[in-house]
């Protein structure tokens, strides 16, 4: 087993080193965000990461996806204990190291409880193929779900399931292989893969052995595989859910940051008193808003890391239920890949390309369309928020481009010239006492 | 009837300070439609004889519809003028018919310096008829009603039950649309699109939603405030004028009052 251990180094190696790497460029992308501070009550939004991205409560305001994403989340962490196994193996060329630390009847209790496991996480996979490319949901078919999103979805879903089969196939091998060569340790058939025996029992010793390799080296390079694939797919969210729940806005779900660079040019604009030139500290040239990713603060970009594109939100957006090109899903999407490009742009040329979130992602009439109901972060299952980022952005086009839609700008002046949204006298305030109509 | 209402200007004249401020809002103040809801909701304070005052013209637009367009500049100009205004009358307590003013005022003047308890109208209302301050005739409607949340107040604010209790207390017929509380589906009128067209679609949120209240058969769809009033109103004149009224939760009260 010397060179089998070796190989096995070499392709663990390389894989942590690449995911190592690619973790950090994606967390210098964070990064790159604005700052924004959101380390305050550390114990509720520990409590609230427990409940939001552990205990999945939001999940469940749609039960049928909630039921099948819990097994299959459940089953990716407990089934993952037996990775620990399978590196240790693969290292010191044992074979199933921990049976010889307990009974082998409690080993074969565990391996059939992940045997178990990893039949319902098939048959979940199963049910979720089958509601995106059968049954069609319509959340899942929008159109930012083209090409690769919606490949990305559908590779997962085989990819588990051929994992999950690995596992079972190599568990079945290795049980016949028990009666026929001492390196397969007589901890017993596990309970669900001694179902797939009568197939592949007729079989010489070598090819079961064949079978049982292969088996696992498909399983642990998988896993190894997936690790990487993470880094460039949605499901980036089953590591990013908990700190994206973690720095959530714990302040009422419709408080809107109020941004600080403008109280002290506001604060002095009414009070005559104060000397303009007195602040030195007012450095500030930071620009109103967001015109492009890295203006965006660093919880929004994680935000856009750690979202799994299932639609939710747009599906309950009143925007795009009525045909507007408003997607809230989109809108975090774009801020993904277009923090991405930044990323990508800074370490090969060291300085950003001339593109820009706003007008070569999200166009102006998307950012328009929003009522601010906020029904997309209340459907966030891990309170994503992506009404502030289309918030920033309006910011950007109307305080640094002047250029809202003209009805607003005609809004904006009703305020500014008689306190009040509509073309009223500010004197004729109090009408309303006698106004019996 | 006749009114009683005060301004803050006239009852500091007279050294008096109200246990409320009533925040009109923009809305309320010159909105033919909302101006209803502020003078019902006035009759239901009279009625319970509670001590109030308005700001009148020192009262400014809260900021919401500023800040939500993008307008960060000219709502914080609003926002600390209001606060300057309503921290020299020493409010500590204000009342507000509009669930924008209320979230403004409630969660995004704290920061700039304006620490104030505010209660929308439907939480007060409530109130008053459970320590009997008000008394409301049981069971008096009729028709079928249906309660639309308005986005500020319910997802929000996490007002939901407030209103329906009430409305529970004037009807049996009370009918829930599929898409309520959290779920609820907007009028179509927050974050500045009250004041503009609507972007390319193929529908007008505010008839969707009508058409939502409407299937439910209701006669009155009651709803708590005057932008997503305006959009139902609309909504019903667009589809079957006259099949639902749209009224404001004050309005329903004041018109049950005993």
């Amino acid at each position: 087993m010397y060179l089998g251990n070796v190989i096995f180094l070499i392709v663990f190696v390389i894989s942590i080193t690449f995911f190592t790497k690619n973790l950090m460029r994606i967390i210098s992308n964070i990064k790159l965000g604005r700052d924004i501070n959101r380390t305050n009550n550390k114990r509720k939004r520990f409590l609230k990461m427990i409940r939001i991205a552990l205990g999945q409560t939001k999940m469940f305001d749609r039960p049928i996806a909630a039921f099948f994403h819990l097994i299959i989340y459940i089953g990716f962490i407990i089934i993952n204990i037996e990775v620990v196994e399978i590196i240790i193996d693969g290292v010191f060329g044992t074979h199933r190291f921990l049976s010889n630390f307990i009974s082998y009847s409690s080993y074969n209790f565990f391996i059939s409880t992940f045997e178990f496991l990893a039949v319902l996480v098939l048959i979940s996979c199963v049910v979720f193929l089958y509601r995106r490319n059968i049954q069609r949901i319509k959340r899942f078919h929008s159109s930012e779900m083209t090409s690769w999103p919606k490949s990305d979805a559908n590779l997962i879903l085989i990819f588990e399931v051929l994992l999950m089969s690995a596992f079972l196939v190599m568990n079945a091998a290795d049980s016949l292989l028990q009666q026929l060569d001492s390196h397969y340790h007589a901890v017993g058939a596990f309970t669900f893969s001694s179902f797939l025996v009568p197939l592949i029992d007729h079989l010489s010793a070598e090819k079961l052995i064949f079978i049982e390799r292969f088996c696992w080296w498909f399983h642990i390079i998988g896993i190894l595989l997936f690790l990487n694939y993470v880094l460039i797919s949605k499901h980036l969210h089953i590591f990013f859910a908990f700190f994206s729940a973690y720095y959530s806005k714990l302040s009422n779900p419709s408080k809107l940051s109020n941004l600080s660079s403008i109280t002290s040019e506001v604060k002095m604009m009414l009070d005559p008193n104060i000397d303009p030139f007195s602040n030195t500290n007012n450095t500030n040239t930071e620009k109103f808003g967001a015109q492009d990713a890295d203006d965006l603060n660093w919880v929004q970009i994680l935000n856009s890391y750690s979202c799994t594109e299932c639609g939710r939100c747009t599906s309950v957006c009143p925007a795009n239920i009525t045909g507007k090109k408003l997607s809230p899903r989109k809108i975090l999407m774009d801020t993904r890949d277009r923090i991405t490009e930044i990323g990508n742009s800074i370490s090969k040329k060291k300085n950003k390309d001339e593109n820009f979130l706003l007008g070569g992602y999200i166009q102006p009439e998307e950012v328009w369309a929003c009522t601010t109901c906020n029904a997309c972060g209340d459907a966030c299952p891990i309170e994503l928020d992506p009404m502030s980022i289309i918030i920033d952005l309006r910011r950007y086009l109307v305080m640094e481009k002047s250029s809202a839609p003209s009805e607003l700008n005609t809004m904006f002046n009703n305020i500014e010239n008689n306190g009040a949204p509509w073309q009223y006298n500010l004197n004729d305030k109090m009408n309303w006492i006698n106004d019996d109509k | 009837m006749q009114l009683e209402v005060k301004t803050m200007a006239e009852l500091s004249e007279k050294n008096i300070t109200p246990d409320f401020l009533y925040w009109v809002g923009s809305a309320g103040s010159f909105d033919d439609r909302a101006k209803k809801i502020t003078r019902a909701f006035v009759k239901v304070l009279n009625y319970a004889n509670v001590s109030f005052g308005v700001l009148g013209v020192e009262e400014s637009t809260s900021g919401d519809v500023a800040k939500r367009a993008g307008n960060e500049f000219l709502f914080q100009m609003q926002a600390l003028a209001n606060i300057e205004v309503m921290n020299s009358y020493n409010i500590k307590k204000i009342i507000t018919t509009c669930p924008h003013s209320f979230n403004i005022l409630k969660n995004e003047y704290h920061d700039l310096g304006g620490n104030y308890e505010v209660n929308h109208h439907t939480e007060f209302i409530l109130d008053l008829i459970d320590s009997k301050k008000i008394t409301i005739s049981q069971n008096s409607i009729e028709d079928v009603m249906t309660y639309h949340d308005p986005c500020y107040l319910g997802r929000g604010n996490n007002i939901y039950n407030q209103p329906r209790e009430i409305i529970k207390r004037l009807s049996k017929n009370f009918i829930e649309m599929p898409r309520n509380k959290r779920n609820s589906l907007c009028c179509g009128a927050g974050g500045a699109q009250m004041f503009k067209e609507a972007e390319k679609g193929n529908a007008e949120i505010n008839i969707v939603r009508t058409q939502e209240a409407l299937d439910t058969k209701s006669k009155i769809i009651v709803t708590g405030c005057p932008f997503c009033n305006t959009m139902m109103t609309d909504g019903v004149k667009n589809i079957n004028e006259g099949a639902a009224f749209v009224k404001d939760i004050a309005e329903v009260v004041a018109e049950s009052l005993i």
